[in-house]
């Protein structure tokens, strides 16, 4: 589903990432985790090209991002984006936000898009939000907005940006439960995350990232309870 | 001094003020309706990633902020007719030259309500498959639009006071009557007040509904 081949990343002369090698497989779910600074968030922006490759290869749901000829916009239709700061759309209600998509590039009629809107808003447990704007929503609500606002364009993997890392604690149990229930019904996710928990729980590997490379990979048991690399036992040291 | 006699003169001024308080309020209105087009066109060009439209437009801007408006005045007025033999009335030419101040200081009022919007909204929006077209117009606009009104009318205030100095190229505006009644009475006092009294009439309340605006725009 993902396959990212020798990929570099550089802020004028700063290199980010120096080159990463990986592959998600169809519904699965992979955790990149890492010291802040070590390029996991960088990476994962490059998955969709928020971020413009400087060299190397992405293959994403089917489409080779590197290729000029690529049209961007589909490739994020089909790839969804969760970031650490929501970033909802303050002038649209709850409902708006999550229709924008689907009615203005699916084309999609009011009707429909309220309907398949509404209903994801229930899967995240917020249909009774359905008309308030994001303001009076708390952190964790408006997450879970925007996990259904990126559903809603029926996306085949789902990108999360730290999601949980701007929340207060008490709330990130609920975004973690509609992230939990998403990996269940097979959806490939790669999270970016400063959750051992849930990567431990719900990830189907385990990818450690410092300095802009990928030090580590394995199942989350291994990683956890037996890391090989000394980075990895250190991070993991420091976050345990 | 008797001091009924004192008021007398603020009755004479009065209905002149009055005159060129229309005009004045007439020029503040089309200059800046111009103007508003303008710097909207200028704003876009500003943001634009064409550097040969976004430079037209920052040299446009550049001129117009590191110049004096008075200058600018004489240049419509009298300098293009030098040059190119180009004449307007004094009306026109304070159309003219008050639509190209605002519009250079509307332009950056434009830009900088888009650059304010952070920029994970951008992002979110290019996120779902919106185009960099759609995701100005849908996200990014309607939140800058906003933005944009406490400056606007900020800006709407400064432009009315500016044309206190088409008087120079005799607009018969709100200074230029009150100066054609101090030629004829050399009552400097009561004029000038009556003059204040006529800006501060739009000025005052104006400001007060934009304090209004602002709070209420800073709650959402």
């Amino acid at each position: 589903m993902i396959e990212v081949k020798d990929l570099h990343k550089a802020f004028g002369d700063h290199e980010v990432l120096k080159g990463i090698n990986a592959k998600v497989a169809e519904q699965e779910v992979v955790c990149v985790i890492g010291p802040s600074g070590s390029g996991k968030s960088t990476f994962l922006r490059c998955l969709n090209l928020l971020e413009p490759i400087t060299s190397g290869n992405v293959t994403i749901v089917g489409y080779d991002l590197t290729d000029p000829k690529t049209n961007i916009n589909i490739i994020r239709t089909e790839v969804g984006m969760v970031f650490q700061h929501f970033n909802l759309f303050p002038h649209m209600t709850t409902l708006e936000n999550v229709t924008l998509g689907p009615m203005k590039i699916k084309k999609l009629n009011k009707q429909n898009a309220r309907a398949e809107a509404l209903s994801l808003l229930e899967k995240v447990g917020l249909a009774d939000k359905a008309d308030v704007y994001p303001e009076s929503l708390s952190g964790g609500q408006k997450q879970r907005v925007a996990i259904a606002r990126a559903l809603a364009m029926n996306p085949k993997v789902m990108l999360f940006d730290e999601p949980t890392s701007a929340l207060d604690p008490e709330l990130v149990g609920d975004v973690l439960e509609v992230m939990k229930a998403l990996a269940k019904e097979g959806m490939t996710m790669v999270v970016v995350t400063h959750e051992m928990g849930f990567a431990r729980e719900v990830g189907n590997r385990v990818i450690f990232m410092d300095e802009g490379i990928v030090m580590e990979e394995n199942t989350p048991e291994e990683i956890f309870s037996n890391p090989q690399n000394p980075r990895t036992q250190a991070f993991l040291s420091k976050v345990l | 001094m008797d001091f009924g006699q004192w008021f007398v003169p603020f009755g004479e001024v009065a209905p002149l003020i009055l005159k060129g308080f229309w005009i004045t309020i007439e020029v503040t209105i089309v200059g800046l309706f111009f103007g508003f087009i303008l710097g909207a066109i200028a704003g876009l060009a500003r943001l634009s990633r064409n550097k040969i439209i976004y430079s037209i437009a920052t040299v446009y801007v550049e001129v117009v902020r590191g110049t004096p408006i008075l200058l600018q005045i004489f240049f419509v007025y009298f300098g293009l007719a030098a040059l190119l033999n180009i004449t307007f009335g004094a009306l026109t030419a304070a159309f003219i030259a008050l639509a190209f101040n605002s519009g250079a200081y509307i332009a950056e009022i434009v830009r900088g309500a888009v650059f304010s919007i952070e920029k994970g909204q951008m992002e979110a929006g290019r996120s779902i498959g919106l185009t960099h077209t759609q995701a100005m117009r849908y996200v990014i606009w309607p939140q800058a639009i906003k933005r944009m009104i406490p400056p606007l009318g900020n800006q709407f205030i400064i432009s009315l006071k500016d044309s206190s100095l088409f008087s120079v190229i005799a607009l018969g505006e709100i200074v230029y009557k009150g100066q054609q009644y101090i030629a004829t009475t050399y009552n400097y006092g009561q004029t000038y007040i009556t003059i204040a009294v006529a800006y501060l009439i739009i000025t005052i309340p104006l400001s007060l509904i934009l304090r209004q605006i602002e709070r209420r725009l800073d709650v959402s």
